[in-house]
């Protein structure tokens, strides 16, 4: 069952096509990576989910329906470039951002301060955004995302600003979200999150979708196979390791077992970031 | 509704600062001071003044007893010889001698007051007075007529201006006072316009570089944002004003109680002291009741509607065009080159005011209050003159209906405006937003 579906959506600004023919079909429950280069119209194609621009032609489904003014209650959304009011008081506006969201002053109040404890931060709730570092606002900003706990979940590049311990508490933070049922949609560079994260991702440029799938099936798609081989000769040298493109591992093996003791065995396969410099790099030529 | 939720804390925040509570309680302070400042100044200058003792010698003898005391000075008549008299005001016996110096031929016309420190006008004006009656009074009796009849038969002829109008009748006219109050009404307008007109601006590029507009367009629309915070600002405005009236009021009462003339309106009754004392005929006092008469005569409660009314139209017009200019620019330095053009509009019938006022049926004045970027401003200036109910119906149509149009407009600019940055605009660039 695919909770959101974007069927042929196109945009233009003015001459320019921003997004051109995208399709794409992210399960229930899943996590999926949007990723491109600047400028490759992943933000349009967000801020058509967030019904913020309309597309020309094409239509997005969500859970099945094409998207309502109704649906804004349903989706959450962490822009790239965000900010609060600077003058106002943490809990306020926390409380005012949810209520947009549809949510109840009551029912906003009483989850968020759990979200702040959780978070450790309940003690900001009275202070002035101002007061606080980027990194206190980027995690009151991710609370109110998903305070009114929707359905879709939209981050676009989440982790920027973020030290290690809590780019850990956040991604914890993601796939707990998702085992609850939310389905994620994750735009972001930092192509080490998107293997830890993505089930499945998508690699767009210049508005032209290059590339769909899994991730353990875009790899498989790309690995070069090439393995990297430890053994230990049974003339009694030191350990010998070397790398070695093969069509056939198990006639590989068999080699090695010829020649030695085997320590290791391991295939390459690409790294996401090199999938992505290399099909970018060659879709720009 | 989300827009209500907007409109309360676009409202909160505001009346929340510091400075809006500073200005609102400031405000009233300020204008009741200018309310009793002169009052007050005229009743503390009387405190102080110590009675002045002025000797009188009169040569003639004509005069003796016949010059009054007053609140301030008390007349003695004595003997002495003017020189002696002089000694004494050096002394400081007394704070001045009149003297009136004896003639033989006819009745003494001239006085010298000699005195250290400079004699009011008033003082002399009220000896001026004096001696003026009794002479007159000597003249008539000396050629047999009775003064009691000069007296009733006195006359002091007013003539009125009116002007006739089909709404209330007969209307005296007073063109000063109202040209005054339409040009104040007019600045008062004019500047509550652009304040909170700037304000919208201020608000909407504050989003924008805060980079929270994202958050909140992905939540709700951005005509509701736009429309919640031109409101939300409008009832700051508003509950501004109110606060400002009611205080005003509250400080006058106060403030009247402390003073010795007893209420605020009839601050008047402290000026009519130095006018009698200066003696001006009875007949000319008038010009003060006349005063009276006309802020009387003018229906303020009407003015009052046509201000509100019209600060909201102006209000509304003028601030969607600076939500659009808000969305538009990056910061605000890069906001003169659109709010100049625009404020130029509401500027024309500003320094045209005194044109306006001189004639205040003409077609330039009546076109000034119909073009809807001018009328707030132009319709002040004309209204304490009297406009005719149909020409306020219409012109606040015509603003309405503007408002709207901009409004949805300017929503077409802010739209694509908000999430655009790093572009420098022109205005060619606006008008294709509007396009689009």
């Amino acid at each position: 069952m695919n909770f959101l579906e974007i069927n042929n959506v196109s945009k233009s600004y003015g001459s320019k096509k921003v997004l051109n023919d995208i399709s794409i079909k992210v399960p229930q429950q899943s996590i999926y990576g949007l990723l491109g280069p600047n400028g490759a119209g992943k933000t349009t194609l967000i801020r058509i989910l967030n019904q913020i621009t309309m597309p020309d032609t094409g239509q997005v489904l969500l859970n099945g329906h094409p998207l309502t003014p109704n649906d804004i209650a349903n989706i959450g959304y962490l822009p790239e470039e965000r900010g609060l009011y600077k003058k106002m008081k943490v809990g306020e506006q926390a409380i005012y951002l949810a209520q947009l969201k549809g949510m109840s002053k009551k029912e906003a109040d009483k989850r968020l301060r759990q979200w702040f404890v959780k978070f450790g931060i309940a003690s900001w709730w009275d202070k002035k955004v101002e007061e606080l570092s980027k990194g206190m606002q980027q995690k009151v900003q991710f609370i109110v995302t998903v305070i009114h706990e929707p359905k879709l979940l939209i981050f676009d590049e989440p982790f920027s600003g973020f030290d290690p311990i809590n780019v850990n508490l956040l991604k914890n933070e993601i796939l707990e979200l998702r085992d609850k049922g939310a389905t994620i949609l994750f735009s972001t560079h930092n192509m080490s999150s998107v293997e830890e994260l993505c089930d499945n991702i998508m690699l767009i440029n210049k508005g032209e979708k290059i590339l769909e799938g899994s991730v353990y099936d875009i790899k498989q798609r790309f690995k070069s196979h090439s393995y990297d081989v430890v053994y230990k000769p049974f003339d009694g040298s030191e350990e010998t390791k070397l790398t070695v493109s093969s069509t056939n591992p198990n006639e590989l093996i068999r080699e090695i077992l010829e020649k030695g003791e085997l320590v290791s065995f391991n295939e390459i396969l690409p790294s996401m970031n090199e999938i992505f410099i290399n099909l970018v790099s060659s879709s720009n030529q | 509704m989300k827009i209500g939720i907007i409109i309360e804390r676009e409202y909160l925040t505001r009346v929340k600062k510091r400075s809006f509570l500073l200005i609102t309680f400031l405000a009233p302070i300020f204008f009741a001071a200018l309310m009793f400042l002169p009052a007050l100044l005229m009743t503390q200058a009387e405190k102080f003044d110590e009675k002045k003792t002025i000797a009188v010698v009169d040569e003639s003898t004509m005069f003796i007893g016949k010059i009054d005391d007053t609140d301030f000075n008390t007349f003695i008549y004595v003997d002495y010889s003017i020189d002696n008299a002089k000694n004494l005001v050096k002394d400081g016996v007394y704070d001045g001698v009149l003297y009136i110096p004896a003639t033989t031929l006819n009745v003494p016309t001239n006085a010298e007051i000699y005195s250290e420190k400079q004699i009011p006008m008033s003082v002399t004006s009220h000896i001026r007075s004096s001696m003026k009656n009794v002479v007159e009074r000597q003249k008539m009796l000396a050629s047999g007529i009775d003064p009691e009849i000069v007296k009733a038969s006195a006359t002091s002829i007013n003539v009125q201006t009116i002007r006739m109008s089909e709404k209330d009748g007969e209307q005296k006219s007073f063109g000063e006072f109202e040209f005054i109050l339409g040009l104040f009404l007019a600045l008062v307008i004019y500047f509550v316009i652009f304040i909170f007109g700037s304000q919208v601006m201020r608000g909407v590029i504050e989003e924008k570089t805060n980079r929270i507009i994202e958050v909140i367009v992905s939540s709700v629309k951005p005509f509701e944002l736009m429309m919640g915070k031109i409101i939300g600002i409008a009832l700051v405005g508003l509950t501004q004003f109110l606060l400002w009236g009611v205080l005003t009021l509250a400080l006058s009462g106060v403030a009247s109680a402390f003073l010795p003339t007893q209420d605020v309106f009839s601050a008047g009754s402290v000026m009519n002291q130095p006018i009698a004392e200066m003696g001006v005929q009875p007949a000319d006092t008038g010009a003060l009741t006349e005063v009276f008469e006309v802020i009387n005569s003018i229906n303020f409660s009407d003015i009052l509607w046509c201000f509100i009314l019209y600060f909201i139209g102006g209000y509304f017009l003028y601030s969607a065009m600076f939500a659009a200019i808000g969305a538009a620019v990056d910061n605000e330095t890069d906001t003169q080159q659109f709010v100049t053009p625009i404020s130029l509009l509401l500027v024309i019938p500003m320094v045209s005011s005194s044109v306006i006022a001189a004639a205040p049926d003409s077609s330039f004045a009546l076109w000034m209050s119909m073009i809807p970027f001018t009328s707030p401003v132009g319709m002040m200036l004309r209204i304490p003159f009297g406009v005719p109910i149909w020409q306020v119906v219409v012109s606040v149509a015509i603003l309405f209906i503007t408002f709207i149009v901009f409004t949805w407009l300017a929503s077409k600019v802010y739209r694509t405006g908000i999430l655009m940055y790093g572009k420098k605009v022109s205005w060619k660039e606006i008008f294709k937003w509007i396009k689009y």
